[in-house]
């Protein structure tokens, strides 16, 4: 599978899992889980923002805003809550926002929706979770095509 | 040859107390340098691939379920090479006896110490109240991977008979005792979903008519242990009707769920022949000529089925 539709940073974190062996790539995922960073306070206080993403077998939470930008078009910027007892989750969570975090639509949009699969984590995740995983994305995507509607 | 069973007045209960440990058991086995020889093994069993990496009980090992325990091509459990492979590297010995604990009331530990019991292995045990219950009592947690001297495990042929049951084994016992141990909706096929989400790998929602619905976790005490004796007398003797002596087979969507319930049926209440069907719904919901219920009703055996 090829990764020119992706994003740089996007296409960069697919690189360094495919250059890795399994237990590297969970190490790595584990790595991205820690790093996903906490709510900011006026989401902390209002959880009802977020949305739960039902298919992930953990709880998962999450939520887009636009982000206006003096030239150019608006980009999106992405939230995440998950349990830290849930770091697949959390570490999937964390892919996504360092890779797609203040994009436009446009680029958000253009990500495959099997991207996931590009992790090379298959073997090693349920396919349950792997859903979870695609589900998560697929939110993602949703969401920025009802807010880009509204603009229009 | 096995290590001391505990005795406290909870498990003296239970119709085997020596499946079972307490946190405080095992803080002071660990404490008393228990893991030092090999003769005591303390396993993590986890829903989630990372949580062991995230901090587990110091010395204890990682068994992950869908990497180590199952086939990887065919939708079954490791060989007897395969299980005397992953025992060794763990540092576990045939008479070594295991402890496992894991996430979510013991969940998929039930499920590891289940696999375990298909191959023999005569010491194993639960601790009570998983990894939930150790963290919630404050206790100590290590990040540091112990690297254990291989143990000595001889290859055994898995004997699924006694405590596994294949679709066709549940064919053949329709009109004795099921326990579906899914969720109230997924047991009466009224599975919520939105559009555009797709429904949980099976074509049809429901249950294997007859089956008694008593959710896994109902066996399971706020704080993850198992519930007490008379409690679970309740449950599955009243609820679900269970009798002395019965045949009973216990099932949910892939097998793990139900193993929680197969070990209080077996080693808490005493039933001796319990079988836990892994095939479960994702097999009997998808296949072919197989009755269904739909609804709250247990329903009643077709008269076709078997």
């Amino acid at each position: 599978m090829s990764t020119n539709t992706l994003p740089a940073a996007l296409a960069e974190i697919v690189d360094d899992f495919q250059a890795l062996s399994e237990p590297e790539r969970l190490q790595l995922l584990l790595e991205f889980s820690r790093g996903l960073p906490e709510l900011p306070e006026r989401l902390l206080d209002h959880p009802e923002l977020l949305e739960q993403v039902v298919e992930c077998q953990s709880p998962l939470f999450l939520t887009i805003e636009q982000e206006r930008k003096d030239d150019g078009a608006p980009g999106y910027r992405l939230f995440f809550k998950a349990p830290p007892e849930a770091p697949t989750t959390r570490g999937f969570a964390g892919v996504l926002h360092e890779g797609l975090d203040g994009l436009t639509a446009a680029e958000i949009l253009a990500v495959p929706d099997d991207m996931p699969e590009l992790l090379g984590l298959t073997r090693a995740i349920t396919p349950l979770r792997m859903r979870g995983m695609t589900a998560m994305l697929g939110r993602i995507k949703r969401k920025v095509t009802a807010a880009e509607r509204l603009q229009s | 040859m096995s290590y001391p069973v505990e005795q406290n007045e909870k498990f003296a209960k239970y119709a085997h107390p020596e499946r079972l440990v307490s946190t405080e058991w095992l803080a002071a086995a660990l404490e008393g340098g228990a893991l030092s020889d090999g003769k005591l093994v303390v396993v993590e069993s986890d829903e989630d691939v990372l949580l062991y990496e995230t901090g587990h009980i110091p010395g204890a090992v990682k068994i992950d379920w869908h990497t180590d325990l199952n086939d990887e091509v065919t939708r079954d459990y490791v060989d007897g090479a395969g299980f005397a492979a992953l025992a060794a590297a763990k540092g576990i010995s045939r008479d070594s006896t295991v402890v496992i604990y894991g996430d979510k009331s013991n969940w998929w530990a039930a499920y590891a110490l289940w696999v375990f019991t298909l191959f023999g292995h005569e010491d194993v045990r639960l601790l009570d109240g998983g990894r939930d219950k150790w963290i919630a009592e404050g206790r100590e947690l290590t990040t540091d991977v112990p690297q254990p001297a291989a143990g000595d495990y001889p290859v055994v042929e898995r004997n699924d008979a006694p405590i596994r049951a294949f679709k066709e084994d549940v064919l053949a016992h329709l009109g004795k005792p099921l326990i579906d141990v899914r969720s109230p909706e997924e047991y009466t096929g009224q599975r919520t979903h939105m559009p555009a989400y797709p429904e949980e790998g099976a074509l049809r929602g429901g249950h294997i008519p007859t089956a008694a619905s008593i959710p896994w976790a109902r066996a399971a005490a706020e704080d993850g242990s198992y519930r007490t004796r008379e409690e679970l007398e309740a449950l599955y003797l009243g609820e679900a009707g269970l009798q002395e002596g019965d045949e009973v087979v216990a099932y949910c969507r892939i097998g793990e769920r139900s193993s929680h319930t197969w070990f209080a049926l077996k080693y808490l209440l005493g039933f001796q022949n319990v079988r836990n069907y892994d095939g479960s719904w994702t097999e009997w919901g998808n296949a072919v000529r197989v009755p269904i219920v739909k609804g709250a009703e247990r329903g009643s055996v077709p008269a076709s089925a078997n």
